[in-house]
């Protein structure tokens, strides 16, 4: 069987006819089961990407396939049942009056059965926090509520790949790590491949994998930890490191090498034990 | 322009099933000049709060004063476009405050709309679209034609080129990348000095509130929690952690450092390379003792 679940085979895009174009010749892959991060400077074609993936936008050259099916107008539908997408500004996709209808209607769409519905509606907003909020309109909610049932309608669905677009940028930072957590128990239940486009860099650390975007070309493929290990040239393109790596860093200039290269406290932590233990 | 609630209670959709109280008894001042950040949980009332700094929202109860306005309920306010003239809002979502065919069109909107001379408008454009780094070949094009972060500079812009005496900011970098977090936050920082605003900043991100606030507002549940410089709030982990919050990564990392090693930061604004040197410093003068 094949791997790779979303597969980009020299794709060009531009949104307009003598517009320049967004990408020329991409080549990208997202595997099933796996979670990659997107990164990249403001306008590096992060959002297109997600809009390639689920239909939303075709390409004028090149391929774009989901588990093994080519995205084209026949398959558009069966091939949107399998991608769940939130995107960066929740108020364009909610459709519901209520919080319970607009998760219901994903649902709906789905074809799944009433009780089951029922049960779905309320696990995805007890994930998230929002069960109180059940019988609230979603446009009638502060900025980072709105997220939370972004991401509890597509938790609902349980589709095979959820495409999560600064999904957590208007969450407090406990709010977020609870959405990477609630993430990551889903694949511990079951198969799903994620893919988060970001710019917080905590974020990026759960990662399987990081494409790394610059200007629409992929900069750089890899491991979190192979990505940071790029301070300096990620600067140069807008980019970052997470704290603790440039904390690392910065320890090096009194010969304090850590391995591997921290990228989280806990990792930073047991690194320096070798600089400690030599009492 | 020195900003006070006295008492200020909002409540939305009153008298319906939905009657929300969003702000309870709410009481502080924001001297003029002041940088001000206001942090809490998702819902703990922000927005609403920032929203009647001009005049959007205007308190269910209770008295708000911005400078010489004062918004009170059941009183019409008449100076309410002298009041926007002066108070410039970055708001959450860019898209909600983006609605003209192009970006130029629509950062010009605001000094348009208060009379500004049109060569003084067109310079106020350039400066603006330099300072959020938006390049002038973009200018015919529609703001909504744009990725998010390029979107939520043109907002900026928009706000900048009101030159505005108070600057109010509801999560400003969300969606901008990386560097753009730290150019757009150092931006405002240097407007600030510059031109002495009374600055009010919403913001998730407490490294943001550490490094440029002068004074920090924690709301929870519609409730002022607890105010105070940010040594003082941010040196308080459990405080926060009771309204779910957390402190800066720079305190947790130095806290965990010290308990784990036994070695003494005592966290007052340290730079991380200060902190690199403190706890290399202490783990390797120890090593060499023995
Ligand atoms: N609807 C549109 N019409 C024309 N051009 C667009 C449109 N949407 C985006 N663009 C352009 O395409 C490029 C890529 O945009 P995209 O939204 O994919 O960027 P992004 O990486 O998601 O950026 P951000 O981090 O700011 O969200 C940008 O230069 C942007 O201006
Ligand atoms: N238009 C509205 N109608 C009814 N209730 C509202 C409305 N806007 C916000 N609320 C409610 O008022 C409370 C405060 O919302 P507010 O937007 O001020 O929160 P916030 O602190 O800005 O949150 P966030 O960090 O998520 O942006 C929330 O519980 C929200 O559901
Ligand atoms: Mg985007
Ligand atoms: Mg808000």
């Amino acid at each position: 069987m094949e791997k790779s679940f979303v597969t980009f085979k020299d794709v060009s895009f531009r949104y307009q006819e003598e517009q320049p174009w967004i990408f020329n010749g991409l080549n990208i892959s997202v595997n099933r089961n796996e979670w990659v991060a997107i990164i990249g400077h403001n306008g590096s074609g992060k959002s297109t990407i997600a809009k390639l993936m689920n239909g939303l936008l075709f390409p004028q050259e090149g391929t774009i396939s989901v588990d093994q099916m080519e995205l084209q107008d026949e398959t558009i539908w069966d091939i949107r049942k399998k991608i769940g997408m939130v995107f960066q500004n929740p108020d364009n996709q909610f459709v519901g009056t209520t919080v319970m209808d607009d998760v219901a209607f994903g649902l709906e769409n789905h074809g799944i059965p009433r009780e089951e519905m029922k049960r779905r509606i309320k696990a995805s907003l007890n994930a998230v926090g929002m069960i109180d909020y059940i019988h609230h309109e979603p446009h009638r909610l502060s900025g980072g509520q709105k997220q939370r049932i972004a991401i509890a309608s597509v938790l609902a669905i349980a589709p095979e790949m959820i495409i999560l677009d600064e999904a957590t940028a208007m969450l407090d930072p406990i709010g977020r790590k609870e959405i990477m957590k609630t993430v990551h128990q889903l694949r511990e239940q079951r198969d799903v491949s994620i893919v988060t486009i970001t710019h917080d860099l905590n974020e990026v650390t759960y990662a399987d994998r990081v494409i790394v975007m610059n200007k629409g070309e992929v900069w750089y493929e890899g491991t979190p930890r192979e990505v940071f290990a790029k301070q300096r040239q990620l600067d140069e393109i807008g980019l970052g490191v997470p704290l603790v790596t440039q904390f690392a860093h910065e320890l090096k200039r009194y010969g304090m090498e850590l391995e591997p290269e921290p990228i989280n406290q806990k990792e930073l932590v047991d690194a320096l034990w070798k600089y400690h233990s030599t009492m | 322009m020195e900003i006070s609630f006295d008492n200020v209670s909002y409540i939305y959709q009153p008298g319906t099933p939905f009657e929300h109280r969003a702000l309870h008894q709410l009481t502080f001042t924001i001297p003029s000049q002041s940088f001000v950040a206001v942090i809490g949980h998702t819902g703990s009332g922000k927005s609403t709060l920032i929203q009647h700094l001009n005049g959007l929202l205007t308190p269910t109860s209770g008295v708000a004063r911005i400078g010489p306005y004062v918004l009170q309920a059941g009183e019409k306010n008449k100076d309410l476009k002298s009041l926007r003239e002066q108070v410039g809002v970055v708001f959450q979502y860019p898209e909600h405050q983006l609605f003209e065919e192009t970006i130029k069109k629509d950062i010009a909107f605001g000094p348009a709309n208060f009379e500004v001379r049109q060569e003084e408008i067109e310079r106020r454009i350039y400066a603006a679209i330099d300072a959020v780094g938006i390049q002038s070949d973009m200018l015919e094009r529609s703001p909504f034609d744009l990725s998010g972060g390029q979107m939520r500079r043109v907002a900026i812009a928009g706000v900048l080129a009101m030159e505005p005496r108070v600057l109010v900011l509801d999560e400003p970098t969300a969606g901008l990348d990386p560097k753009g977090q730290q150019e757009i936050m150092d931006m405002f920082y240097n407007l600030h000095q510059e031109k002495q605003l009374t600055t009010v900043l919403v913001t998730h991100s407490m490294e943001d509130a550490l490094a440029y606030a002068d004074y920090i507002i924690v709301m929870d549940q519609g409730e002022l929690y607890k105010e105070g410089t940010p040594l003082e709030i941010f040196l308080q982990p459990q405080a926060l952690n009771k309204v779910g919050l957390e402190v800066p990564e720079i305190i947790s990392l130095s806290s965990t450092l010290e308990k784990e090693y036994g070695i003494t930061i005592d966290y007052k604004k340290q730079t991380l390379e200060e902190l690199a040197e403190m706890v290399a410093h202490q783990l390797k003068g120890r090593a060499t003792h023995e």
